[in-house]
């Protein structure tokens, strides 16, 4: 029981330049999503991550988590309902994306024919049932992209759990393969989204979210 | 690729971890919160705690431990046992689980699958179901497999996933604690039946058995208590080999 995977040292450098500061980091908490498992993340990480659905600090926010599980439509009328439809397009700071949350940032998905808010410009279709739906486990992420992966190595593991998958597209900045390569991440200026959950992808994924703070 | 899971199970009774052995006999195998984040360092993929013991007494006990885990782990985990409604569940992902895992509750209302899978999306609902095999039939047992129901194993698991379950946890009552390995011709028989992920249960004792669960039982994850809590099988080791089988792993 005492022999450690060796993997590449994910070891966090230095304390994030959001020091620990509260508001610099929010999560936003509209009702759809398992976003202790994201606050205790970068609390691993020494930073205090503030829940809010408050479109006041989410504007004055450094940095903004955008999380989501669950049903596509009935989290996408949770936004309508709190106006944070309207807010999460017009923010200049850097946004990520989480899972549903990355998914809600593009065009439409089949799930419940939902409108998203069209920040990326591609669709989000369901895999077929040649495959098991939902995907779940753990998968690669390739052709990384951005910084939010420095240091992050090619075919890295991402934990992933989901039934619906953005095409491949320009915005693209990491890909999977699950019966077909699809968009497991996606950047278009400040807005990043990722398919999979950092904050449950062991030392990688809690590099990515620190790269995120770095941003 | 998607990769196989290795699941360690801590069996958790007063907020401590034990197995039993055809579910009696318990032995005291550790703190869950220390073992779960060991258990992550070593490569587990997933971590499932099972309360063998729940109560509404001890539900809060339950949820400071659940809190704790996730303060502290960074892989996903399923919490089980004694869930029965809609509030509980929600009080479980609100400290933290990221699936739960119901059995009996699910036997008695099959409407609270799809309640759980409505509500919090199928993606966290793990339907367990304990089955033995009896004249070459499987049926369905409650309980923690003490009492038996006429329900048939392949009838229940397709009708929880069409109710909206995630994923389905088998554990055979014929194999658990016997360490000859897993239920693989029933296991390969649900992967076909059903288009969700299945977790075999019950029976793993050496590393061949997870090998052959994954390759002749078609199981998408694996889950094993003693086998892991005492360091008979290191887990780093059981993946290298699965490894050189062809299995897809996570190392």
């Amino acid at each position: 029981m005492n022999k450690e995977i060796k993997n590449i040292n994910y070891k966090s450098e230095s304390s994030s330049p959001l020091g620990k500061l509260d508001g610099a980091l929010v999560i936003i908490d509209y009702g759809a999503g398992n976003i202790k498992s994201i606050q205790f993340a970068f609390k691993r990480l020494g930073i205090n991550a503030v829940l809010t659905n408050s479109i006041d600090e989410i504007k004055a926010a450094d940095k903004v988590i955008f999380p989501g599980v669950g049903e596509a439509s009935s989290a996408m009328k949770m936004l309508q309902e709190s106006g944070l439809d309207k807010v999460i397009p017009t923010l200049k700071q850097p946004v990520l994306g989480i899972c549903l949350g990355m998914q809600l940032m593009c065009n439409h998905s089949e799930e419940g024919n939902t409108q998203g808010l069209g920040i990326f410009d591609v669709a989000v279709k369901r895999f077929s049932n040649d495959v098991k739906v939902p995907q779940m486990g753990w998968n690669v992420i390739n052709d990384l992209k951005s910084d939010l992966f420095k240091g992050v190595k090619e075919r890295e593991f991402m934990y992933l759990v989901h039934s619906f998958y953005a095409e491949k597209c320009d915005e693209m900045i990491a890909k999977t393969d699950y019966e077909i390569e699809y968009a497991s991440a996606l950047q278009n200026d400040n807005f990043y989204g990722v398919q999979f959950h950092p904050e449950k992808s062991a030392l990688a994924g809690s590099k990515i979210l620190e790269n995120f703070l770095e941003l | 690729m998607l990769t196989k899971r290795i699941v360690p199970c801590l069996d958790i009774k007063n907020g401590r971890t034990v197995k039993g052995v055809n579910f009696v006999n318990l032995i005291d195998a550790g703190d869950p919160v220390v073992l779960a984040k060991q258990y992550a360092d070593l490569g587990a993929d997933e971590l499932v705690f099972l309360d063998i013991a729940a109560t509404l007494e001890n539900r809060g006990t339950t949820l400071d431990m659940v809190l704790k885990v996730a303060e502290q782990v960074n892989i996903p985990f399923t919490v089980g046992g004694g869930i029965s409604s809609v509030e509980h569940v929600d009080a479980l992902l609100k400290c933290g689980a990221d699936k739960v895992s119901i059995n009996s509750s699910a036997v008695k209302r099959p409407e609270l699958v799809s309640e759980l899978a409505d509500k919090f999306g199928s993606q966290c609902v793990v339907v367990a179901i304990d089955a033995k095999q009896i004249d070459g039939e499987w049926f369905v047992h409650l309980a923690g497999g003490t009492i038996p129901t006429e329900i048939k194993l392949f009838d229940w698991a397709k009708e929880v996933e069409q109710r909206g379950a995630g994923e389905i946890l088998f554990t055979s009552m014929n194999h658990d604690g016997t360490k000859a390995g897993f239920a693989n011709e029933a296991l390969a028989y649900l992967s076909e039946l059903v288009n969700i992920p299945i977790i075999a249960s019950g029976g793993a004792g050496t590393v061949q058995h997870f090998a052959d669960t994954f390759i002749k039982g078609k199981s998408d994850a694996a889950l094993a208590a003693s086998v892991f809590h005492f360091g008979e099988i290191p887990i780093l080791e059981l993946k290298q080999e699965l490894q050189k089988q062809g299995v897809p792993v996570r190392i």
